[in-house]
């Protein structure tokens, strides 16, 4: 029996809180194998460690086990604190007496036996343990960032400066993203486009970033530095090297479309740069609306194209590249309020959602930056502001708060003074939340300097009445019932995850939340790493976010992939399966269950009999492996195992756990 | 034979091993904690890589120690850290399962279920729900190994 070592944590008082240390280090001498066993009050410190490594030399202590908070927390601290007292780090065990045990129990009386049985397993488990060596791996030098949004362009631009190359993969013909859509930002007013386009360009001019748009991730294969990824480059119908972007193309095309960008407020043509800072500025045909594709008619675009740019016939493409790592920035959409019958929306012109408002702004927005009912084009004298449209709703929205719609509104009540000096502005809110610099002030000179009226209350019904939309509200702090005769209401609808983001996760193999935003690795230490090590996220993808933040968490997410492409060679999986050969008898099920392609079939010669008998067996590539385990059960044989989490070591648990029965 | 669980009171108080992915389920376990949601101490985890590492054995074997019910917890259907790993578990547990009950034994005492690593809440409302429906079905004896019992 190896000689094994127990060290139990106090954690403060969170673990000896509900869990009787005294009584559980006693009850860990008497377990087989345990030779010594101690407690310490924070052993993730460095005393803590220093501890553990001196009873590892002065015990000879061949097992380590740490009963502590979860392995998914602390498992590589003391890991690496065995290794430099000598030991294999797989020899240590971890027991989950925190968040598994002292963290969701009260009582020290259910609390203490608990946690003796978790110890109790971990050392069944650790005395089965073997030294283990993780495999290296080459790390391809070059990453992948999904989304072209600000957050996709910030880290783009990060990894690039770093010296390593990038590719950005964009759905829309364009890269820019939400922001490229917005007239001014919060709370300084920068125009969008004027902060947005220079960082376009540099992205686009940028030796070491390869933008990748129109295109569309299909699959992705592989792991850590090594990420097998396949790209649809949807057909443009244009051929990008000949194309100069001189726009004759959209001027003299008679088909028109709604366009997205424009929230379809406006048309554009079949043929179609999205917006004119596009990058790259190459058109594209929409084949749904293109006389061509529908009617076989037409072909004025080919005909006026001075460089002979349009190619008809041009097919999907697809892009098989290797990654080291993945960044997702895929960004938000904004949730159609239409399920709300009360705000009318989606039944008369003048009732816009947040982002739809905005375009009017823009100078090449639908109205030339005009700002006017869309209804009969004149500009609007009272406007009615909605929040949390769908937002902090628990009934039927969303439960959380957008974050971003207290400001953006402040935003446009400002820009709405500014464009039609004789409007009055009214806000109907629940909260007004404004965190962040320089935030609250500019909130403060929208209702004192801009006359902004915040009334604190909710919205029962909008409904026209003649040239007006009546808004009937309450306002809850004078208990007053408030009319509204309005010529415009704009509704702050929530900010929500991409219709198609689960699909994403699914293919690039990270989780989401139940409201369908990307999950960090932890909450808050590790906010822009997934659980798929090699995978990072960024931006409005994982929570609403402003642009500041989207930055901040794109730039994070840059330097992680970075930390991780200076690297030649990573670790790879230490628990990897193994073939017992002899026993094997090549059935190659496991083969047809690995999800990685890690087993193979391969030829043997055994002496049998006198004679040599050649046979086939299953191998396992142990850099391909990431221990899953599908094939250890697989196997008829039985002669499949997972080092880690061999059949023994977890039968050994659950005799351990049930010996109290 | 120790019986901490039946010192605190009179009360039968179940034994439930749960086996729970690394990624998913025991993440999940890991956010009751940190969320200090509670439920009953009666359910002990045994973490895994993978549900698709499930081998029906270590169920049985959990059953043959005494342990009243078992539970098996892996991530989402679709949302696999192996991509398919917890596609092979829910087949071949579901199977499982039907081959207990034919066996004549109770298949209430055998649960699948699926738990994300964002849902702390869901993990703990589990817990709780499994120890009340094997609190009403009362000990496994059927699949109790009574060499083991006296060997202890």
């Amino acid at each position: 029996m190896p000689r094994t070592g127990v060290f139990i944590c106090h954690c403060g008082t969170n673990i000896a809180g509900t869990v009787d240390i005294e009584k559980a280090v006693e009850a860990s001498r008497n377990f087989p194998g345990v030779v010594h066993a101690d407690d310490y009050r924070y052993l993730c410190s460095e005393m803590g460690q220093d501890l553990i490594k001196k009873a590892i030399e002065d015990n000879k202590l061949e097992r380590v086990v740490v009963g502590t908070c979860s392995p998914r927390m602390h498992e590589g601290t003391f890991r690496k604190a065995a290794a430099e007292a000598g030991l294999n780090p797989y020899l240590l065990e971890v027991a989950n007496i925190r968040e598994h045990c002292s963290w969701v129990h009260k009582d020290i009386e259910e609390g203490t036996p608990k946690a003796i049985a978790l110890l109790r397993a971990a050392v069944a488990k650790a005395v089965l343990n073997e030294s283990l060596d993780a495999p290296e791996l080459e790390v391809e030098k070059r990453a992948l960032v999904i989304g072209g949004g600000i957050a996709g362009i910030q880290a783009a631009i990060d990894i690039a400066e770093a010296g390593y190359e990038v590719d950005v993969v964009e759905r829309e013909p364009s890269i820019g993203g939400r922001m490229a859509q917005l007239e001014k930002t919060f709370p300084t007013l920068d125009c969008s486009a004027c902060i947005l386009t220079p960082k376009m360009v540099e992205a686009a001019q940028h030796p070491n970033i390869n933008l990748i748009t129109y295109s569309e991730v299909e699959e992705v294969k592989g792991f850590v530095g090594q990420f097998d990824v396949k790209i649809r480059q949807k057909a443009r119908s244009v051929d990008p090297v000949k194309c100069t972007g001189c726009g004759v193309c959209y001027e003299k095309c008679p088909a028109k479309a709604s366009s997205e960008f424009e929230m379809g407020l406006s048309k554009r043509k079949a043929i179609y740069v999205p917006f004119p800072q596009a990058v790259p500025n190459v058109p594209v045909i929409d084949r749904d609306a293109c006389l061509y594709f529908r009617k076989g008619r037409c072909q004025i675009c080919e005909k006026e194209c001075p460089p002979q740019a349009i190619v008809y016939d041009q097919k999907d493409e697809f892009i098989e590249r290797r990654y080291g790592t993945i960044i997702v920035a895929t960004g938000f959409d904004q949730m159609s309020p239409s399920q709300y019958g009360e705000y009318g929306y989606g039944q008369h012109p003048d009732i816009l959602t947040g982002l739809e408002f905005e375009r009017l702004f823009n100078a090449s927005g639908p109205t030339g930056g005009k700002v006017v009912r869309l209804s009969d084009g004149k500009p609007p004298k009272k406007v009615v502001f909605v929040q949390c449209v769908g937002s902090r709703d628990k009934a039927r929205g969303m439960n959380y708060c957008s974050k971003i719609c207290c400001m953006y509104t402040a935003k446009q009540a400002v820009l709405l003074k500014e464009k039609v000096p004789d409007a009055k502005s009214y806000v109907f809110y629940i909260d007004v939340r404004t965190a962040g610099k320089g935030y609250e002030e500019f909130q403060r000179r929208a209702a004192e300097e801009y006359d902004v009226a915040y009334l604190r209350g909710q919205v029962g019904k909008i409904f026209p009445e003649g040239d007006h939309l009546v808004v009937h509200g309450v306002d809850s702090l004078s208990g007053k019932i408030i009319e509204i005769k309005a010529d415009m209401v704009v509704l702050a609808a929530a900010s929500i995850a991409r219709a198609d983001a689960p699909d994403l996760g699914r293919i690039v193999g990270i989780n989401s939340d139940s409201y369908h935003f990307f999950n960090e690795a932890h909450p808050k230490l590790k906010p822009v790493e997934t659980h798929t090590a090699g995978i990072f996220i960024a931006g409005a993808c994982q929570a609403p976010k402003d642009i500041p933040d989207t930055v901040a968490q794109a730039s994070a997410a840059a330097v992680k992939a970075v930390g991780l492409l200076s690297k030649d060679f990573l670790k790879g999986e230490a628990c990897t399966a193994e073939v017992n050969q002899a026993e094997c008898s090549g059935c190659m099920y496991c083969e047809a269950v690995c999800p990685y392609s890690a087993i193979n079939p391969v030829e043997i010669e055994e002496r049998y009999h006198g004679g040599t008998l050649k046979r086939t067996v299953a191998e396992v590539n142990p850099a391909l492996c990431q221990g899953c385990g599908s094939c250890t059960v697989i196997c008829r044989s039985g002669s499949v195992n997972l080092k880690g989490f061999s059949n023994e070591q977890i039968l050994a648990e659950v005799d351990a756990i049930c010996l109290q029965r | 034979m120790s019986t901490a669980l039946n010192e605190k009171s009179a009360g039968y108080q179940p034994l439930i091993v749960a086996f729970c992915c690394n990624w998913c389920s025991y993440a999940g376990g890991d956010l009751a904690g940190t969320s200090r949601m509670s439920y009953p101490a009666n359910v002990r985890v045994i973490r895994v890589p993978c549900c698709g590492r499930m081998n029906p054995m270590f169920v049985l074997r959990a059953f043959q120690r005494g342990a009243d019910g078992v539970l098996v917890a892996g991530c989402h259907p679709g949302d696999c850290h192996y991509s398919t790993g917890n596609y092979h578990g829910r087949r071949r547990l579901s199977a499982f399962k039907r081959l207990v009950e034919f066996a004549g034994f109770e298949p209430d005492r055998f649960e699948v279920r699926w738990i994300s690593s964002s849902e702390g809440d869901k993990f703990a409302e589990e817990m709780e729900q499994m120890t009340a429906k094997i609190k009403a079905l009362g000990p496994n004896r059927k699949m109790r190994d009574a060499r083991w019992q006296s060997v202890t």
